[in-house]
């Protein structure tokens, strides 16, 4: 059991062909030039995670899918959210076999989740009830947000995907606060060899890595209390990784040119999806009493 | 990503799901926590039919999944766990087994695994703490003997043990981790005391071991002079490794007794109460996962458990005194009544987060080893 729950190499080789993908397609200068075009879907890269089987992961091989499973998903929705990657990702990867041209990347779809539908102007195709959508300003210059009257229930599919985008902004935000504390100096050594300023970074780690084994452990079981219980785990991590990873980078942390915010907002985001964190707790309380 | 058991795993969890079924009602129910020698008798009588059945050596043998298996399957059948063998199952054994000589490990090893002695730890001193290296207790050697004066403390089981882990300093000069060595001291030595320390749960858990001219023979040196901080960190990972996984399997079970209680008593129309009861619902099955997980990446990279149990440790322990916070959030009044299920657990919980390393010290490690920061200052 537990000794096989890690990567197989597989998996692992699944997971750095991703992450290539991202630093080529989408590097920190695509990020920051969408920052500047908010709304705009690239939709070279739409098709080139298409044509590299982003949306077609679980589809089964005589669908024309590649055949993988929750685990894959997982990987490689992991690797989006570290490289913050635009788009109604999440429903166009559920859309795949369902809604024709998704799977390949030719077509975006947008889909309702709770009183919210993201990147629904761009989008080719809409499901669920968007009658009386109004916009709003929305908080993520990367996410469009559509507010509308007849709200729908989430996939619980979209909530580990989303919990998988969460942990990937975790493990970045990690990263980014250890990067910075290493290299900004104060009072002649590196901030980051004052205790108050590890033990902030030591804290985004854990955090990190216990969402992990629980979003990798609902990838596996794919049981609805897993997979609300990765998603509680993740947004904590990505959310309150995000707040300690600001506060790790001072100043430069409340700037529009440093990344932080971004995190921030997408974490706030996706953490708003399907129902909030209120909707898995409730779920996790009623199991524990059935 | 493989969360099932092999072929072999599901055999034996199956084999000893139903040898639990019959063991654990005729283990007698447990002794009074105040009861010494009760308690002691019981956590021997259960290693000695774990002995008799075959699994005695199951902390050291089996492979990390077989162990993982173990203490979930005996924390589900409510089988005792070590007790008052912790230190001779998971620390001093296993230091014995990887750094003795082969009379060293006939002579301690199989009393044990019988369940006939029980072992105590004495490394914490009163100015030695989080700063473990910084120990004073002095051994000065006489002909064949070590003489050892000086004083331990937090010394659980101290009460009861035939056998004490010691570490002591040989050479006062050297830098200090290179003048500490490893002794076995046998507890009846002349000039060995023992102060039970209360706790404030009210309990005697541990105890102060004051040591006065203590004479205890070369012999029962582990390692060589002046080696033994490294003899003892050999396996110091070890309970921070796999240690907690009954623990965790128990505080579900408490979490679902809890949420029982919430629904009897009312308290359950509180969407805060239950909100916060899923939350930590979330937070045990995370920390279950997390085990595995380090299991996991334990055996992929070669078999010692590494810092990956202080990331566990300082989650664990956080999450074991919200559980407890929160079943006062259930209890109400009845939260400051001592008869109380649930008061006393939420009592000692507060050990948690200092006992085996503190929090701080934990995320100390994590950021200079794991993270590769500065040490800190």
């Amino acid at each position: 059991m537990s000794v096989r729950f890690g990567l197989t190499d597989d998996q692992k080789a699944l997971r750095t062909g991703v992450r290539r993908l991202l630093e080529r397609r989408f590097p920190r200068e695509a990020l920051r030039a969408a920052v500047d075009a908010p709304g705009r879907l690239d939709r070279e890269l739409w098709r080139a995670l298409g044509e590299a089987g982003f949306f077609a992961l679980r589809l089964p091989e005589a669908e024309g899918g590649v055949g993988l499973g929750r685990p894959e998903a997982v990987l490689a929705f992991e690797e989006a959210g570290r490289a913050l990657l635009p788009g109604p990702l999440v429903a166009t990867h559920l859309a795949a076999g369902a809604v024709p041209g998704a799977a390949g990347g030719e077509v975006a779809v947008a889909a309702v989740d709770g009183e919210l539908v993201e990147w629904l102007e761009a989008a080719d195709v809409v499901r669920g009830d968007v009658r009386g959508a109004v916009p709003l300003r929305s908080v993520d210059p990367l996410t469009p947000l559509h507010r509308v009257p007849h709200p729908a229930a989430a996939d619980p599919l979209a909530v580990l995907l989303t919990a998988a985008e969460q942990l990937g902004s975790a493990v970045r935000l990690r990263e980014l606060a250890v990067q910075h504390a290493r290299t900004r100096q104060q009072f002649g050594r590196p901030i980051g060899a004052f205790q108050a300023v590890q033990h902030l970074c030591a804290d985004l780690l854990v955090r990190a890595e216990t969402a992990r084994a629980a979003v990798y452990a609902a990838a596996v079981t794919g049981d609805p209390g897993d997979i609300a219980a990765a998603r509680l785990l993740a947004d904590e991590a990505a959310v309150r990784g995000a707040r300690d990873c600001l506060q790790v980078h001072g100043g430069m942390g409340f700037t529009w040119e440093a990344d932080v915010h971004l995190h921030l907002k997408r974490a706030w985001v996706r953490a708003g999806r399907s129902g909030g964190v209120t909707e898995s707790e409730e779920l996790l309380a009623a199991a524990l009493v059935r | 990503m493989d969360l099932s058991d092999t072929p072999e795993e599901a055999a034996f969890r199956a084999r000893l799901r139903e040898w639990l079924a019959e063991a654990v009602p005729a283990a007698g129910p447990e002794p009074d926590p105040a009861d010494w020698p009760g308690r002691r008798a019981h956590d021997l009588g259960w290693q000695r039919t774990l002995y008799d059945a075959g699994y005695a050596d199951v902390h050291w043998d089996a492979s990390p999944a077989l162990r993982m298996i173990f203490l979930e399957e005996s924390e589900k059948a409510g089988a005792p766990y070590v007790g008052a063998n912790f230190v001779g199952l998971l620390h001093a054994g296993p230091t014995i087994a990887a750094e003795g000589t082969d009379a060293q490990r006939a002579r301690w090893l199989p009393p044990i695994l019988r369940g006939e002695q029980v072992w105590c730890q004495g490394f914490s001193e009163p100015d030695a703490g989080s700063d473990l290296a910084a120990l004073r207790t002095r051994a000065r050697r006489d002909g064949d003997d070590y003489v050892v004066t000086g004083g331990k403390i937090w010394t659980s089981h101290a009460e009861v043990a035939d056998w004490c882990e010691l570490l002591v300093r040989t050479d006062p000069d050297a830098p200090r981790h290179r003048g500490i060595t490893w002794l076995a001291l046998p507890m009846d030595a002349a000039g060995v005391t023992v102060r039970p320390l209360r706790t404030l749960a009210g309990s005697t858990e541990f105890a102060e071991v004051f040591l006065d001219e203590v004479r205890v023979p070369a012999a029962n040196r582990v390692g060589a002079e002046n080696d033994g901080w490294r003899v003892t960190m050999v396996t110091l990972s070890f309970e921070r490794g796999t240690a907690f996984v009954g623990e965790v399997v128990a505080c579900r079970r408490v979490l679902r007794r809890l949420a029982g209680a919430a629904r009897e008593n009312g308290r359950w129309d509180d969407p805060v109460l239950r909100r916060a009861l899923g939350r930590l619902d979330a937070e045990f099955r995370a920390l279950w996962r997390l085990t595995q997980w380090n299991v996991s990446e334990a055996t992929a990279n070669g078999g010692v458990p590494g810092v990956a149990g202080s990331v566990f440790k300082l989650r664990y322990s956080t999450a074991r005194q919200d559980l407890y916070d929160t079943a006062a959030d259930v209890l109400g009044a009845g939260a400051l009544d001592l008869d109380r299920p649930w008061v006393l657990d939420r009592l000692s919980s507060l050990s948690y987060t200092i006992a085996a390393g503190t929090s701080q010290i934990q995320r100390n490690i994590v950021a200079e080893r794991m993270l590769g920061l500065p040490k800190g200052r």
